[in-house]
């Protein structure tokens, strides 16, 4: 079965984010003050093969830790939905 | 002695590595693909600056599973010598055989130019033959160079004299202007408890030869001739 992972990758709240700084300050040079702390991070998508949710889960879970986010600077969340198959989308 | 330098697709200080240590300090180098599993008898492994993998995702983190690090890793797991310049610095954060990781530099720019040195300890093969009290003159050329670390690392590194270099001016001071990247307490290199995996952002590699300008590079490489093996 396949699973869509929707990921959010950011920087750890503790650690400076220089881009969202500057673009915070782009923000406020158009005007709008009342915007604070802005931080940027990664969203990724992935598509994984899983017998269930939870497979599916720690599947991302894995990822995540071992590649898509470096956890001394980042931390990570994660959703995963099944990707409905093509047979149930097709309208008779 | 022979030397391993790591090629990885996007190194792109490899030859300048293979210069350095072959052609201006003699020695016999080879370069290592990526892909294979054979460090040919290597004693001292460098990874090279570049853009390993274009620095998708993170710098240093997809070249850091690359097949040959497995053999890299345990290499340097034995107490084998590993030097990483640059990209190199970033993927031996990654693979987790240093601490810390390399940010986004503060001013979020790309920053090539001539650094200051200030050698901060003489124990490790690095620095084994620097003079603690004069600068040297190296270039940086990085966009992900700030060091960071959490407060226990950062402490644990300065307990363990484990910080090689930090950034100063030319009279040595170690001031917050003479910090090109925002690094944690200026830090440039450093190397991990057992002292044979050494990292940094600069490049002693390109200071190395007489037509570039300095030769302060060459001293810091002619330091880990000291060893045999």
């Amino acid at each position: 079965m396949k699973f869509l992972a929707d990921i959010t990758v950011m920087p750890q709240k503790e650690i400076l984010d220089p881009q969202g700084k500057a673009v915070k300050l782009g923000l406020h040079n158009l005007g709008m003050d009342a915007i604070d702390h802005v931080r940027i991070g990664k969203h990724i998508t992935l598509e994984v093969d899983a017998t269930d949710r939870t497979a599916a889960e720690n599947q991302v879970r894995t990822a995540c830790e071992k590649l898509l986010a470096n956890l001394i600077m980042e931390e990570f969340s994660f959703s995963v939905v099944p990707i409905e198959s093509e047979e149930l989308t097709v309208k008779s | 002695m022979k030397y391993g330098v790591v090629v990885f697709p996007g190194s792109n200080c490899d030859d300048d590595a293979c210069h350095a240590f072959g052609t201006l300090l003699g020695q016999e180098v080879v370069k290592l693909w990526h892909k294979d599993h054979d460090l040919q008898d290597c004693d001292l492994l460098i990874l090279p600056g570049g853009f390993s993998y274009g620095d998708y995702l993170r710098s240093g983190a997809i070249a850091r599973f690359s097949p040959i690090m497995n053999e890299v890793i345990a290499h340097a797991e034995r107490g084998g010598y590993l030097l990483g310049i640059c990209n190199g610095f970033q993927i031996l954060v990654e693979a987790g055989l240093l601490p810390g990781v390399l940010l986004r530099n503060e001013n979020q720019t790309f920053i090539s130019r001539n650094v200051y040195l200030k050698p901060e300890t003489t124990h490790s093969l690095l620095t084994s033959n620097l003079d603690p009290n004069r600068t040297y003159q190296v270039p940086i050329a990085h966009a992900e160079g700030r060091y960071f670390a959490d407060a226990d690392t950062l402490q644990r590194l300065n307990d363990n004299d484990q910080i090689l270099f930090r950034y100063c001016d030319a009279q040595g001071r170690v001031t917050p202007e003479a910090n090109p990247n925002g690094s944690l307490e200026n830090i440039a290199g450093i190397c991990n408890t057992t002292r044979n995996v050494f990292g940094l952002m600069p490049h002693p590699e390109r200071a190395a030869d007489p037509l570039l300008g300095s030769t302060d590079g060459r001293e810091i490489l002619e330091s880990l001739l000291a060893v045999t093996v």
